[in-house]
């Protein structure tokens, strides 16, 4: 009976708009009345968007959640205790372990052909992002204490628990915990509908065209064309500009609709496709994953080998640090080659682009000007389209089917 | 504190930032996320302060200017 009941993944469907701008009318009148937030009212709306999206039909994903959320804040909650008198490394490293334990079985079992439907959920890795970093943040006493329900909260902030953007904690916290002022609101919301609409564009135009209607024809006559034909070639663009536009566009919806309810996400793209470089193209897309990286793998790693001196070149530290970093990346997207091979090719592609800069640095009188930052542009743009054409997935169908 | 810290920063990155402490570092190119983990150990073993790695914002260490104010209020 209950799986009869549809469940709506967010944003996924126009109607999801409707019921959002329905619950959040009392809320953002009151906070423009009073310049306070609501915090009942907005766990009422969580609770029932949640119902939403993990009741219903997808309602083993629904216990999924519940016994995840009671996993991490008992772990959050018991390390913080520990870390208040005590601060042993491997305390430190079994938590994070027990942390990760979760979404890595999630990945795990498809490769066994094994499944549990009661551990998986749609946006199981950005909460275990978010999990993570408060542990790290005890771990450094940056974080010293919280409070359970802010914790609770900051993981299940529902317009973003699907695919982020990963807030960090303490810049949540400030804002859970301070009403914006009136002006101040009223340009948030400006701001959140005009981003909600250029999500429309994005996603439900742009998007659907691409990915729905084009991308079909494309990739089958990539597959007929072979790997070395134009055919690829166009189906490689296309791709790689539908993956933009859906995730982009995703990613607008979940600012946007946070910005209506007085937060501000960080956004997630930055024009990516104008990097005239690698490392800059990493600045500029899934912002928020890939700073989630640096800031709590590449940075750590390599203050550990830089402190340690485990490297005497400092080029070999920093190229370990890269390949560390973007293996991690391939496997958290899925235990499959081509995501793997994606995370080496960036590896590769970045270490590169290191040794091009110090040859640069080398060679000052070398041109710089409009032609080449263009030309650098154009064959970032290709490197970048490459990578997405093995993380499509579709060298698997033309190899191994 | 103020030399040790430019001479620092000179070491790493091996530019010359004496001319302009306003200079935007990670936007002239002059330092990355790698550049930025060898100023914070130098800094913790030359200087005795630590840096947690978590603590560290891009925004609080843009310049020389700014480094120097940021590793001041941590002393």
């Amino acid at each position: 009976m209950i799986d009869q009941i549809p469940s709506l993944i967010p944003y996924a469907n126009p109607i999801y708009f409707a019921y959002v701008l329905i619950a959040l009318i009392p809320l953002i009148a009151y906070m423009l009345w009073k310049e306070k937030r609501l915090p009942w009212y907005q766990s009422i709306v969580t609770l029932v968007f949640l119902y939403i999206s993990f009741g219903g039909s997808s309602w083993k994903q629904g216990v999924a959640l519940i016994l995840y959320v009671v996993w991490q804040t008992v772990l959050v909650a018991l390390y913080q205790k520990y870390r208040q008198k005590h601060n042993q490394s491997g305390v430190f490293y079994a938590s994070i372990i027990l942390a990760i334990l979760p979404l890595f079985l999630t990945k795990l079992f498809p490769v066994f052909d094994f499944h549990i439907s009661f551990i998986g959920f749609l946006g199981i890795s950005y909460l275990t992002f978010k999990s993570v970093q408060v542990i790290i943040e005890f771990r450094d006493g940056v974080l010293k204490t919280y409070k359970i329900w802010d914790y609770i909260r900051f993981l299940l902030f529902f317009p973003t628990i699907s695919s982020g953007p990963i807030d960090r904690f303490r810049r949540f916290q400030k804002e859970l915990h301070n009403a914006p002022l009136r002006s101040d609101y009223a340009d948030l919301l400006k701001l959140g509908v005009h981003r909600i609409f250029i999500g429309f564009l994005y996603k439900f135009i742009i998007g659907y065209y691409l990915g729905t209607l084009a991308l079909p024809h494309l990739e089958k006559a990539a597959l007929d064309g072979g790997l070395l034909s134009w055919q690829m070639l166009l189906y490689m663009y296309g791709y790689s500009l539908f993956l933009f536009f859906d995730f982009a566009g995703y990613s607008l919806f979940a600012v946007g609709v946070s910005n209506l309810m007085g937060y501000k996400t960080p956004m997630n793209f930055n024009k990516p496709f104008a990097s005239w470089n690698i490392k800059e193209f990493w600045n500029r897309w899934h912002i928020s994953l890939s700073t989630w990286f640096r800031d709590y793998v590449y940075m750590r790693l390599m203050f550990l080998l830089v402190k340690k001196k485990l490297f005497k070149s400092r080029v070999v530290a920093s190229n370990i640090g890269y390949f560390g970093l973007f293996l991690l990346m391939g496997f958290w997207h899925g235990f499959t080659w081509f995501y793997i091979l994606y995370g080496v090719f960036h590896a590769t592609a970045i270490c590169v682009n290191d040794w091009w800069l110090r040859l640069k640095k080398k060679h000052k009188n070398w041109p710089s000007n409009k032609w080449t930052h263009a030309l650098a542009v154009v064959v970032t743009f290709h490197v970048v389209c490459a990578s997405f054409l093995i993380f499509s997935g579709i060298l698997d169908k033309l190899f191994f089917n | 504190m103020e030399e040790t810290l430019l001479s620092i920063i000179e070491e790493v990155t091996g530019a010359d930032v004496r001319d302009d402490l306003d200079l935007d570092l990670y936007e002239e190119g002059i330092l990355d996320s790698f550049g930025t983990v060898q100023i914070l150990v130098e800094i913790d073993s030359q200087l005795g302060i630590q840096v947690p790695v978590s603590d560290f914002e891009r925004e609080e260490w843009r310049t020389p200017n700014k480094i120097i104010a940021t590793v001041k209020s941590l002393a």
